[in-house]
């Protein structure tokens, strides 16, 4: 396969355009989209509702042609070798839709059979994908009445049945309570564990690009506005290096003064009062200053000032600020 | 290039019955067959050692339970979701649709045998001409199978499988009055012959009387043959457009 050259990534969309309809109702859903995927790599695919995430990984799955441009798996043309790369793609579509009236054994048995893997081989591989997304206690239970949980499972199972060397999966923890979303990323993990896998996941949580992505895309208005590591696009936040302080108010100078004055801060936020089992504590978060040591300074005003701190923290960044920034803080 | 037919043929075939679908139609269509040969047909009054009673009114039949069985076909995986899956498994659209149509023609195919009891009772009572009855059970399900097509056709332009319905009936219903005088009239009046003769020509109710007699001729089974490849090269073009939404 692929002429022998080793593949160096799995996935590689160039120049990736979506319009739909034509002339004056055209709308551009995908206007260009370009980057590739290597195998281990977890690439959280971010950006705001409508931004084109959904319609790329159509494009990239093989199931919408793209106006122009190409998606390119595991060496090969989603356009001109459909099948050659659905059988290589794992897809777990936004939803997770299945057919409602099957259960979950007979739903992977006949995605399994789809796949060409019959007799032992079907058995096999839906006991492997029953057992990583344990799904075992409703195999024989109709997929209607399973938890939306539980159905995410099976669309989980259908897509990682066939062991692929790329995974798609659009939104897989959408509208998932949040030990379901926490079971969900920790099948995520698993299935990035098993190696040599190019995974992409859409996702409009940030949180979810810092727990389970080990890269991440964001795209707005169908553009790739951004593309590095989640703690390095963190990291161009204006909240990095910021210092978050809780202290017991002090009988004198007022903190926010005393921190404003500081030459290290640029600005201070009073995130207000908070009664906990500490007592009465206020919370402010100082950015700041290009080039200064912020940390140190507000310790030491900390000590001059005789403050009884409960918590002081330096802020990595914050990823929501940088996606703030990034997508124009609008959706279309 | 039929990649995944086989597997969605039993999926399709093993759906109708994990729900109560299939077992309601199937004691419909044999309620009706019943109905309709005694009491309609005057199959005793008749006298003679034929199934002429009972055929005659399955293209009637079919018109409104056909359309209820291709319905759900496409209409139900566009509203679901799953077409989006099953494009993005390893099958082709010409695998997809044919073993969607086979399951539902084997599905009616069934429901059709199971009126044998019908042949039975006809070979008890004198000594019809069984090549003739044969002949009948292949012309009804040729017809069923073109009135599915229709039916298969309608459902992959939609995501309502009540549009599917009725649009589905008023086609095959389009397709069986082609040859009535009241339509032919209708066109005489005006139209060119050649156009007249078209018309005429695309009848299911003249095809199917003669061989509901027994009488099978090639054109026909060509007629059917072509009309069914036309409705699903149709159906499956109609599935790529409108993806977008």
């Amino acid at each position: 396969m692929n002429d022998g050259k080793p593949v160096e990534s799995l996935i590689r969309l160039e120049n990736l355009c979506k319009h739909f309809g034509t002339g004056a109702t055209r709308i551009t859903a995908v206007e260009s989209v370009t980057f590739s995927v290597g195998p281990g790599e977890v690439l959280g695919f971010l950006g705001p509702n409508g931004a084109g995430k959904s319609t790329t990984m159509k494009m990239l799955t093989g199931y919408l042609p793209p106006t122009s441009g190409r998606a390119i798996v595991c060496g090969r043309d989603v356009q001109t070798d459909p099948m050659w790369v659905k059988e290589r793609v794992g897809y777990l579509p936004e939803g997770a839709p299945a057919y409602p009236d099957m259960t979950p054994e007979s739903f992977l048995k006949f995605c399994a059979r789809v796949r060409g893997l019959t007799g032992r081989a079907g058995h096999e591989a839906v006991s492997r994908a029953v057992a990583l997304t344990h799904l075992e206690g409703v195999l024989r239970q109709p997929i209607e009445t399973l938890s939306k949980g539980f159905k995410r499972r099976v669309g989980l199972a259908q897509a990682v049945l066939h062991r692929p060397p790329v995974l798609v999966m659009d939104e897989p923890t959408d509208g998932l309570d949040p030990n379901q979303k926490h079971e969900v990323r920790r099948l995520i993990r698993d299935m990035a564990r098993e190696g040599g896998r190019a995974i992409v996941l859409s996702t409009h949580i940030l949180e979810e690009v810092e727990a389970v992505c080990t890269r991440v895309v964001v795209i707005a208005r169908g553009r790739v506005v951004a593309d590095s590591t989640p703690a390095s696009l963190a990291a161009r936040s204006r909240y990095r290096g910021a210092v978050t302080l809780s202290l017991s108010p002090p009988a004198g100078r007022s903190p926010l003064d005393v921190l404003s004055a500081l030459d290290e801060a640029a600005q201070v936020e009073d995130l207000g009062t908070a009664r906990t089992p500490a007592g009465e504590l206020v919370t402010y978060t100082v950015l700041p200053r290009a080039g200064k040591d912020l940390l140190a300074a507000v310790e030491r005003a900390a000590r001059t000032n005789d403050w009884k701190v409960d918590q002081m923290r330096l802020e990595p960044g914050r990823l929501d600020d940088v996606f703030r920034d990034l997508t124009g803080g609008a959706s279309r | 290039m039929m990649r995944g037919c086989t597997a969605i043929l039993r999926r399709e075939l093993a759906g109708y019955f994990v729900t109560p679908v299939a077992y309601i139609f199937i004691v419909i269509f044999l309620a009706l067959t019943g109905v309709f040969t005694f009491e309609l047909g005057g199959f005793f009054d008749a006298g003679q050692a034929d199934l002429r009673s009972f055929f005659t009114f399955h293209p009637w039949l079919y018109v409104c339970l056909i359309p209820a069985v291709a319905m759900r076909l496409w209409a139900e995986e566009r509203r679901g979701g799953t077409l989006e899956l099953l494009s993005t498994l390893p099958v082709t659209r010409a695998g997809a649709v044919l073993g969607k149509f086979l399951a539902a023609w084997v599905f009616v195919g069934l429901a059709l045998a199971l009126t044998f009891p019908m042949w039975i009772t006809v070979n008890f009572l004198g000594e019809p001409d069984n090549g003739a009855i044969l002949t009948g059970y292949v012309g009804s399900l040729l017809m069923a199978g073109g009135f599915l097509s229709v039916g298969a056709c309608v459902s992959a332009a939609t995501r309502s499988q009540v549009i599917a319905f009725i649009v589905s009936v008023v086609v095959c219903l389009g397709f069986l009055l082609a040859g009535y005088p009241a339509v032919i009239d209708f066109f005489k009046g005006w139209a060119p012959a050649s156009v007249v003769d078209a018309v005429a020509s695309l009848s299911f109710l003249t095809r199917f009387d003669a061989m509901a007699k027994g009488v099978i001729d090639a054109r026909d089974i060509v007629f059917f043959g072509s009309l069914i490849a036309v409705c699903l090269t149709l159906n499956g073009l109609l599935l790529d457009a409108g993806k977008g939404d």
